[in-house]
Formats: structure tokens, sequence, C-alpha cells
């Protein structure tokens, strides 16, 4: 076990593959010479070359088509799409194009090939860098969801998002990228489509989801100590495919579910979970299912503003006693 | 056309030494071209084939030239009005009319339908219908081919529209500086969906004149004369598999209907469809085939063969049953599944 930031790990991932199979490459805006903006590719030009790691322009709608292209032709891609926010810019590559071409030419193409990006909010970079839009990407098939929440999993599922046969973006969070972890040496690859459950309780269950992972941590910590309330804590860590097992059983063993979500409030993947757990689970709940998000707002760039938009520990801790007391 | 950027025209003479056989196989592409997009207007018009298309009749002299010229493992990247570049790839005639009535005769069973054809065991890499984003793509599969030396070349083909839209500027640039064996070639049949192609771009050439800010060469050629379009497709293909970068070229031509099914293209001035009309490629081919000294029994072998190919065509796309309803949800997923829960 080493003790690597969030943002080594991406690396970490990233190279674990590229030395074992010389069909991934690597391509983005600043990720070769600088080691991308936020220092996740560091060290992989250097190690793997030129021809395998390469600088792009910007122009994200370029990237993701050689990216498209290229994982129908033989490689296995990665690209770097700065921050999610720019996916707006390029989004009939995700929507209409790489989600769509297996399923429309009959399973003829296979697109293996993930898209990374910098994604959500907490470090004052305003409304068009600082969106969580995981959920603009759950909502069309074809496309695999990934957001990890700490090193060892980035690490851990990069690797299995690179051999998977299918197209996944992978969001990493802006504000955990300086947090450390616990990763294992040697190969590690975790499953996509599992959630990890981190903390067991027996008054609520809580799923949460990148950034909110470790604020739902905290706040189930809190909600033991000081209002003798126990819970649960899933970090759902891929929302397609969604591990809706491990969710309904964990939330039929406490009788109460929250969810954690920084996407602003209208079509989070929240709503999705809730949507499931109320068809399946309905005569097993103790209460109604409740969402934390932001505020169906865009997020300001000043400190007080954008931290009193997102979920933190005290609105889960608030959310939380209004429905177990 | 402007003479002052056709370097490439200029030594493209159509009276060049192609041997009778070329000949004959670029014109039997051509003509089966016409015979299968005339067909599947008929289809339509008796409402066997739905939704929409886009014909390219007029313009077979573009795809039959690079079809002939392109190596069997070079990838094509068309677009919606692509039947022409699936066809002169090899694919059948009851293949793609299967498709587009959306039978299981079809290349993709009637998941893709006439806008999306696609046959990867014979290079097509697919027909896109968003304006634009293929472009981008042909630029990573000939970036694939780059990296594993494979000396293949993706052909890229568009319309005069496409290069307003910026995934056309993207891909250029991108093409260029990491120096991809791709061609991309503008189909510039004057129109832009309904609207004249001229009335909403900057310049003249709408592709050629785009060149120079690539530092590619400016290449216009007549996308009508068959013999021209092979000559300049052989070149640049040449000059993509030996490492010599991308090209860009705008191929001159007509679409003698309108954009689709709906449109009869009546914004278009009578003496101008009829000037078109007057330089179809495929009777002024046949006639300097004639001239060239081919006989005639070869030439009418081809129209028989093909009007005969195309009745047989019809006969099995029409009877294929519809797909099974089970393939709704199937092949979402490489697992060949749709699963996005346990």
């Amino acid at each position: 076990m080493a003790e690597l930031t969030y943002r080594d790990a991406v690396a970490a991932g990233i190279a674990q593959e590229m030395r074992r199979d010389d069909r991934v490459v690597l391509l983005g805006e600043d990720i070769a010479e600088a080691g991308g903006v936020f220092k996740t590719t560091v060290g992989l030009l250097e190690e793997f070359g030129e021809s395998r790691v390469r600088d792009t322009p910007i122009s994200e709608q370029a990237i993701l088509g050689a990216t498209m292209g290229a994982a129908m032709t033989g490689l296995k891609p990665i690209a770097e799409i700065m921050f999610s926010d720019f996916f707006a810019v390029c989004w009939d590559f995700v929507a209409n194009e790489i989600s769509k071409t297996r399923y429309m030419t009959d399973g003829q193409v296979n697109l293996p090939l993930v898209i990374k990006s910098g994604n959500g909010g907490g470090a004052r970079f305003g409304a068009q860098h600082s969106q969580a839009v995981e959920n603009w990407a759950m909502a069309i098939p074809g496309i695999k969801v990934v957001a990890p929440a700490m090193p060892g999993d980035v690490k851990g599922l990069m690797a299995a998002a690179i051999r998977d046969p299918d197209p996944v973006l992978f969001f990493e969070s802006k504000s955990l990228y300086a947090t450390k972890g616990e990763v294992p040496d040697g190969e590690h690859v975790i499953e996509l489509g599992k959630s990890n459950v981190l903390r067991s309780g027996t008054d609520v269950t809580i799923c949460a989801l990148a950034l909110m992972v470790p604020r739902a941590m905290k706040a189930a910590e809190t909600l033991e100590k000081e209002h003798g309330i126990s819970a649960t804590v899933i970090d759902v860590r891929s929302l397609v495919p969604l591990d809706t097992q491990t969710i309904l059983s964990e939330t039929a063993k406490t009788g109460r579910l929250v969810t954690v979500e920084e996407n602003p409030r209208l079509c989070g993947w929240g709503a999705e979970i809730a949507s499931i757990v109320a068809e399946e689970l309905f005569w097993s709940l103790d209460g109604p299912i409740v969402r934390v998000t932001t505020p169906h707002v865009p997020l300001s760039a000043a400190d007080n503003l954008e931290d009193a938009m997102l979920p933190n520990a005290e609105k889960i801790i608030d959310a939380v006693r209004q429905l177990v007391d | 056309m402007d003479t002052s950027s056709t370097q490439t025209a200029a030594a493209m003479q159509p009276q060049g030494s192609l041997s009778p056989e070329l000949r004959l196989r670029l014109y039997r592409l051509m003509y089966e071209c016409r015979v299968l997009e005339k067909r599947a207007y008929d289809l339509f018009m008796q409402n066997l084939i739905k939704g929409t298309s886009h014909l390219a009749l007029g313009q077979e002299a573009v795809a039959a030239g690079f079809g002939a010229a392109m190596r069997a493992d070079d990838y094509t990247y068309c677009t919606y009005r692509g039947h022409n570049h699936t066809y002169v790839r090899g694919v059948s005639m009851a293949k793609i009319l299967g498709e587009l009535m959306g039978t299981t005769a079809g290349l993709m069973r009637g998941k893709g339908g006439s806008m999306h054809l696609t046959s990867v065991e014979h290079g097509v890499m697919g027909s896109y219908a968003i304006i634009g984003a293929h472009l981008c793509i042909a630029n990573g599969a000939a970036w694939s081919a780059q990296y594993r030396g494979s000396g293949q070349v993706a052909v890229c083909f568009f319309g005069d529209g496409t290069t307003n839209i910026g995934a056309f500027h993207e891909a250029l640039n991108l093409a260029v500086i990491w120096k991809l064996p791709v061609v991309f070639v503008c189909e510039n049949n004057l129109y832009m969906e309904y609207t004249a192609i001229g009335d909403v771009t900057a310049v003249e050439n709408p592709a050629a004149d785009r060149a120079s800010a690539y530092g590619l060469e400016a290449i216009i050629v007549d996308g009508n004369d068959v013999d021209v379009v092979y000559k300049t497709a052989i070149r640049a293909l040449e000059v993509a598999r030996r490492g010599g970068g991308p090209s860009l070229i705008e191929a001159q031509t007509y679409r003698h209907g309108g954009h689709s099914r709906a449109d009869p293209g009546k914004y278009r001035p009578d003496e101008e469809v009829q000037q078109w009309l007057g330089k179809d490629p495929i009777p002024a081919y046949r006639q300097r085939m004639l001239e060239l000294g081919i006989p005639d029994a070869e030439i009418e072998r081809i129209e028989a063969d093909a009007d005969a190919k195309i009745d047989a065509a019809v006969e099995e796309a029409k009877n294929a049953p519809p797909p099974d309803l089970s393939l709704a949800d199937k092949d979402v997923w490489a697992d060949g599944g749709a699963a996005w829960r346990n």
C-alpha cells in the first residue's frame, strides 16, 4: 500500500494500463508536456513517449472525434476534457456518436474508450468551470458513468474503465485532487458497476458520490456521536451500470434513504435512485426518501456563496435528523 | 470554377491513360449507383421505404472515382448522403435497400436506417448524420492507422454545408498538425439543404478557399468527371499513405433532386438545373468511352447487368422479414445487452 493523492492515482491507473497494453493512448489539452492542468497525467509523456501521449489544440470536438475514430479502428484511447463543463461544446460526440454507434451498427462497432474530466465545484471557479454534470451523461443510453471519491478507487476504476469494451465517462472530482488515500501496490482493478458500503448503520442509508462521499462520512460520524443516529454510507461510485442491489438491500436494512448529490436539483442521479427505491422497496420504508442537492441555480465564485449552495455535512445532518427524529 | 486555384485539376487531364478495364469499372460503379438510388426513390414513392432519404443522383462520379482508387482496407467515412459511398466499397444493393426498408436483409437489420449505413468488413466505418462530426472521427481512424503503421488511409466525404460548422475547422487543423493519413472530400453540390451555399458562405469556394488557413493546397476538381476524380483520389491517397499528411479536395457537382425526400428542390433556377442535367456524369462518360473505342456492347452489358441486379436486390430486400422485436434492446453494450443496472 502506498499513500497517493487522488490526482496521482489518476496517472497511476493510466500508467498501469499503458504498461500492459500498447493500444492504450492518451490525448487532450496540456496533458503531455504540462502533465495536465490538474496534474493528473504527470510523467506519462516521459514514460510512454509522444506517439502515445499527445497534446491537442483547444478543440474538444476534434479530441472526442479522434478518440472515437481511434477506438473503432483498434486503439484504446483515453481523452481528457479539461473541465466537464466543456462537454457542452462537444456533446454531439457523447450524445449522438459515441453512445449510439454500437447500437445503430447492429453491433459492428465497439468503442473501448475513456473520457476523463475534471468535474464539480468547490474550487471558486464560477458557474462555467464548476458544474457537476455526471447526470447529463447518465441520461444517455450507451455511456458508462464512473465518479470515484478516493485515490484507491480512482486507480482501480480507471484501470477497469480502460479495459472495458464500452465507452466510459470518468468524472474526477476537482476538489478531491489534493486528497490522499491508500492505493494498493501492483495491479489494481475494481469492477465497474459496484458501489461500496463504507459504513454500516441501522437508522438511515446515505448514498453519495465523489466529493459528496467524504461529506456524507463526516455527517455520519457526527450523527453517531452527537445525535445517536446510526447511518450507513454508500459510495455509489458508478452511475451506469448502477448497483441497485446494494442500494436496495442497504436501504431495506435501515428503512430510510437520503441521497447526497452535487448536481443541481432537477433530474439529478438521486432522483433515479429514489424512483427505483420507491418502486421496489416502498413497503419497507419508514419515511420519505430525501434528496440533498445543490439548489437549482448556477454556482457562484465567491467562497461563501459557493459554499452555501453545495451540500455539506451540516446540510446532510439536518436532512437526516428531520427524517429520523 | 475559379481557375486560379485549380492547379491540380489542370494536371488531371481527363483524357489521361486509364485502361479500358478501369474505365468500364468506373462506369459500372456510377451506373449501378444511379440504378440503386433511382430505385430507392421509387420505393420511397411506394412507401416501402419510410423516414427520409438523401439521394446523390448526379454526384456518382465522386463516389465511383474514390471507390475505385481506394485500397481494400482503407476507411470510408461518409454522410447521410452516403448510399453510393457505401455501395462502391463492395456492399451489396440488397444490404443497402434492406437497411432502407428496415428488413433483416439490411446491413444493420434496420437498426440504423438510410442515414447510418455501416459495413466494417468493407471499410465503411459509418454514415454520419450530424454535420461535421465525422471529419473529426475520420481523423481518429487515420491516427490509429498512423500509430499502427498500417498504411491505411481514411477518406471522409461531406457536403458544402459542412464547411461552415466548427467541427470542419477543428478537424482540418488537427489533421494537419498531426500529419494524418486522411483525405477530406467536399462534394460541393451548390446547396446546403435548401439554401444556396454562396448565400451563406464568406468565400466563393467553400472548401478550397479555406484550405490555405490550414496550410493545405487549394484543390478544386470537376466532380462530374470520374477520370478526374479517380486521378485526384490516387494522388491524395498516395500522399497520405507515404506520410505526406491530409488533403482537402473540393469536387464540384450537383444533385439532381432536392435535399431529402421531402424536398422537391424548387428553389433552384430551371436554367441551372437544366445546365447541370446536361453535365450528368454518366451519359457524358458513356460518350467518352465510345469515342475512345470501347465497344458499345461492353457498356450495354454493364447496364443490363445492373438492371437485373437491382431487380433481384429489391426482391431480396423486400421479402426479408422485419427484424425480431428482441433486437430493440440488444447491442447497446459490447456484451450484447442493454442492462444499466443489476
